[in-house]
């Protein structure tokens, strides 16, 4: 079985452009709960730009595992029919940079996958939102604690249930960003 | 998506957004060939066009931390799509609208692949574009140049057991860049994938052969050298379109993966 695939064989990814907007939000994309679920909770916050400015235009897919920890296998990820939890989230920033997700916890390993677009980055980032901060995480248990606090989402105690996760494009509190698809070549991940 | 009208979204407000004249001559390391200092005549990249780096205050300055994703990272998963995600009309983006668009008749198709060469099956492939006129449908896009009552410019389709896509549409204008002087993109589709896993996901642009644009196109040469250029690019197919109404162009994709281990898993 071949170990490794050869690099560069893939296909490059492009900027998403500014004008994606009539054609990737879907109806509830924000809003995977099912009606009425007792175990619903609020994730919300800003994009932010390098001058502290929101950026009004992202786009921000999530992608997690349900309260039972394992992943949704349910198809209808672009439906919302109230009833079946799809784990998959797609939700554009307002003008104010703000986005809100109504979602269910994750069990097993406690965050949010996330992949955000927007117009100026060359490609999409992935990040984290992490709910609390697990003792065993490898990604987490690599970064720095100032890095490591800018996957954490705070609590927000304005709202029922609810959590604050703001994104940070740069600047002191830039938010740490993932790559998959680089092999490591013996540094630990997180060490820049 | 198909009842939604173009005025309605154009009709609005607008945000105030364009694509930003902002631009930041550093180059992309994607290619080693350019890495030298910014201004330096190497820095131009190929044909002289210094590649996108995207908006300066947007783009991250600190290095992506690599992961390695164990067993029990959600990203090795993704959504799931099926019947009720599409509609077999929102393949053709032709007969969205009462009337027909004007523009070039083309078949777009091709076959998703991971990087070993394993269709992707039943995943969603997401595309928009321009108009004929290369106007967007949508309330950002201010351009002077004419919408198309029956053009909305945003299609759907999930992957069959081969990998295989397939959209029917038209031939979308090239389009200025806002605030850029002389500066036109080539005529390009939108394409938003899924893979199996999260951290297959790709957007990117799908560009037609011959296009005498291409070579002066900061975006398309952000994509890296000749050969990662060159698989953006489609290629035409004569007999891939249907005889007397569409030209066709095929083109492939590979889903790039996560790294290191998780690639010999057999997934
Ligand atoms: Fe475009």
């Amino acid at each position: 079985m071949a170990s490794v695939i050869p690099a560069g064989t893939a296909t490059p990814a492009q900027t998403v452009g500014p004008f994606h907007g009539h054609a990737l939000p879907f109806a509830g994309g924000g809003a995977p709960a099912p009606a009425g679920h007792p175990q619903t909770v609020t994730v919300h916050g800003a994009v932010l730009d390098g001058a502290g400015d929101p950026v009004p235009d992202a786009l921000l897919e999530f992608w997690q595992a349900g309260p039972d920890g394992s992943a949704p296998a349910v198809p209808g990820a672009l439906r919302r029919d109230g009833l079946a939890f799809t784990g998959f989230a797609r939700v554009t920033t307002g003008r104010d940079g703000h986005y809100v997700l109504r979602t269910l916890p994750p069990g097993g390993a406690p965050y949010l996958a996330v992949c955000l677009f927007a117009r100026g980055l060359p490609q999409h980032l992935f990040t984290r939102v992490y709910f609390t901060l697990p003792g065993h995480d490898p990604l987490l248990a690599a970064l720095p604690p100032d890095r490591r606090l800018t996957l954490l989402a705070a609590p927000d105690p304005g709202h029922h249930r609810a959590h604050r996760f703001d994104i940070r494009l740069q600047g002191d509190r830039e938010t740490v960003f993932l790559d998959f698809a680089t092999p490591r070549s013996g540094a630990a991940p997180g060490a820049l | 998506m198909a009842s939604e009208s173009v005025r309605e979204q154009t009709g609005r407000a607008a945000a105030g957004l364009q694509e930003s004249p902002r631009h930041d001559a550093r180059r992309s390391t994607a290619d080693g060939a350019r890495d030298s200092a910014p201004g330096a005549p190497a820095d131009a990249g190929a044909h002289g066009i210094p590649p996108y780096t995207g908006d300066p205050l947007r783009r991250p300055r600190r290095p992506l931390v690599p992961v390695a994703p164990g067993p029990e990272a959600v990203e090795l998963s993704g959504p799931v799509f099926g019947p009720a995600d599409v509609d077999p009309l929102d393949s053709d983006l032709t007969r969205q609208h009462a009337g027909e668009p004007l523009g070039e008749r083309i078949t777009v198709s091709g076959r998703i692949a991971d990087r070993r060469g394993r269709p992707v099956r039943g995943q969603l492939v997401e595309l928009w574009q321009a108009n004929a006129a290369g106007r967007y449908a949508n309330r950002l896009d201010r351009r002077r140049a004419p919408l198309d009552p029956n053009f909305t410019g945003a299609g759907r389709c999930l992957t069959d057991d081969e990998g295989r896509y397939h959209f029917t549409t038209i031939r979308p204008g090239p389009y200025p860049w806002p605030g850029r002087e002389h500066t036109w993109r080539p005529a390009h589709l939108h394409f938003s994938l899924f893979g199996t896993a999260f951290t297959q996901r790709l957007v990117t642009q799908m560009y037609f052969p011959g296009d005498p644009l291409l070579r002066y196109d900061s975006i398309w040469h952000s994509a890296g050298d000749a050969a990662a250029r060159d698989r953006l690019v489609a290629a035409y197919d004569p007999g891939l379109g249907v005889s007397g109404s569409t030209l066709g162009y095929r083109w492939d994709v590979v889903l790039d993966g996560p790294a290191a281990t998780w690639a010999e898993e057999g997934r």
